[in-house]
């Protein structure tokens, strides 16, 4: 040793002293140097499980020989699915350190899988063929979603993110419809038969015009429940269509096949799911507008065809006709020296004709309109005043068409304006 | 056809495609002066109904659970503040 440090003094060089802390700190920066030692998997036993006051979780993983030493977090163990336990084959992910104060390197582990749980894609895709086999993902399944649901299921966690979300949408676009929570927790062991059993509560509810099926983002883990059978299932079965909204932008859900419709949030979802208020004020203006345009344009029609049928009556009148007819008689006469009795008997029957026309032309075209004429049967004097009638008294109605006997039941009244 | 139901006994969905029909029918119908009156009448007073509904609407928010019987019974539910 003596001998080696005379040799590298002989050859100009400086021995380095380190500090530990220098000395850790650069063994820390060579494993962080490392790429392939910052993203990795190690399987393994865990041994020595602690979970101090601080939340942390301190482990080793061994292979029966050798131990690594590992951590996890208390922001990322709460993420978990599951805690893991003493004696588990688990795969580990995470990156290799220093922990700089004791000299040790070990794993800061972000994700911890059940060994073999690789797979699961494996299991996924055979889980897909069979269900699609089976037609639980046909387009011909998909059921139309009501344009005005009343009674809306969701189906979440009580406490979770997805369902504030669901309800701020709701309470802003459509607070209109009723809102039935059917809670369930949406991952964990537990997750699967709990949320096929809350799809399955609703149906037995009075029915909802539309369920939303919600959760918000996590890892493919955290999403697991909604991989399985039986919520694929649950989500086929429901009787009211179901609207997935469950957080998530790439990742392939099952559910989401067998639901009727799917949205990538559960924001999405409760939008798909309702109508917008405000569109509908916006809707409800332009339909206001239009019934005012539409009696407008009626009550001028009706006016119109007022005047046209004053007019043609007041081109029947006997007098208007009267003068016509003397002029053209006085032509004829003046032309065929008719004796004074022919022409006498012509206007007789002139206005006999024009009476005629009158009656047939005139009173019609407003009985063709829906009103009547009524008449009392006992003298056929025309009504037009509610003094004219007494009770039981016995009335001819004429209508376009024909006409037929009333009988007045009540004391008439007099209807006032208005 | 039967006696309608007064504008404030509709729900939204009634009154609203209600008021869509009348409108359709004023507008392309050639119905008499107190015919066409009336729908215009009823055509407004379902418009308010509607909006109405659309301002005053709360969220209604009930929760399923358990009842001894092995079925569900809905209870009120308020959502845990953040």
């Amino acid at each position: 040793m003596l001998r080696r440090v005379s040799q590298l003094a002989m050859l100009g060089l400086q021995d380095r002293i380190w500090t530990p802390g220098e000395l850790n700190r650069h063994v820390r920066q060579l494993l962080e140097g490392d790429y392939r030692l910052q993203d990795l998997w190690v399987a393994g036993e865990i041994a020595n499980l602690s979970q101090p006051a601080s939340g942390h979780l301190y482990f080793s993983l061994t292979d029966g020989s050798a131990n690594l030493r590992c951590v996890i977090w208390r922001s990322e163990a709460e993420g978990l699915p599951r805690l893991p336990r003493d004696g588990e084959a688990v795969e580990v992910h995470g990156h290799l350190s220093v922990y700089e104060a004791g000299g040790q390197y070990q794993l800061y582990a972000d994700r911890i899988r059940l060994a073999g749980e690789g797979e699961l894609f494996q299991e996924f895709m055979r889980l897909k063929q069979k269900l699609e086999g089976e037609g639980l993902f046909d387009p011909e399944r998909k059921r139309g979603l009501p344009r005005w649901p009343k009674r809306l299921g969701v189906v979440t966690s009580p406490t979770g993110a997805a369902l504030r979300d669901v309800l701020n949408v709701l309470s802003r676009r459509y607070p209109l419809v009723e809102v039935v929570l059917s809670p369930t927790p949406v991952q964990g062991e537990a997750a699967p038969a709990a949320i096929a059993q809350a799809l399955a509560a609703l149906d037995q509810q009075p029915a909802c015009d539309v369920v939303l099926l919600v959760r918000g983002g996590g890892s493919m883990e955290d999403l697991w429940a909604f991989n399985t059978e039986q919520v694929v299932r649950a989500v086929a079965a429901s009787r009211a269509p179901v609207i997935s909204g469950i957080g998530h932008e790439t990742d392939v859900i099952l559910a989401d096949f067998a639901a009727d419709r799917r949205t990538p949030t559960p924001s999405a979802a409760a939008e798909l799911g309702t109508p917008d208020r405000q569109d509908l004020a916006v809707e409800i203006g332009q339909l206001t507008r239009g019934l005012r345009r539409a009696w407008q344009g009626r009550r001028q029609a009706l006016h119109q065809g007022l005047r046209e049928t004053w007019t043609a009556l007041a081109a029947q009148a006997p007098q208007a006709r009267l003068a016509g007819s003397r002029q053209r008689l006085d032509e004829l006469a003046g032309r065929t020296a008719l004796s004074l009795r022919h022409r006498l008997s012509l206007r007789r029957a002139a206005v006999e004709a024009m009476s005629q026309t009158l009656h047939a032309i005139g009173p019609l075209q407003v009985l063709g309109r829906g009103y009547a004429l009524v008449r009392l049967s006992a003298d056929e004097a025309l009504v037009r005043s509610v003094g004219q009638v007494s009770p039981g008294a016995g009335l001819q109605v004429q209508v376009s068409d024909g006409s037929f006997s009333a009988q007045a039941t009540t004391a008439p009244t007099e209807t006032s304006e208005g | 056809m039967s006696k309608p139901k007064a504008p404030d006994q509709l729900d939204f969905e009634q009154a609203f495609e209600e008021l869509q029909a009348l409108v359709r029918q004023l507008e392309h119908g050639e119905l008499p002066l107190e015919d066409s009156l009336r729908l215009f009448e009823r055509g407004q007073r379902l418009a308010t109904r509607c909006s109405q509904l659309l301002d005053e609407a709360e969220l209604r928010l009930r929760k399923l659970a358990p009842d001894e019987s092995g079925g569900y019974v809905e209870e009120e539910f308020e959502p845990e503040a953040e």
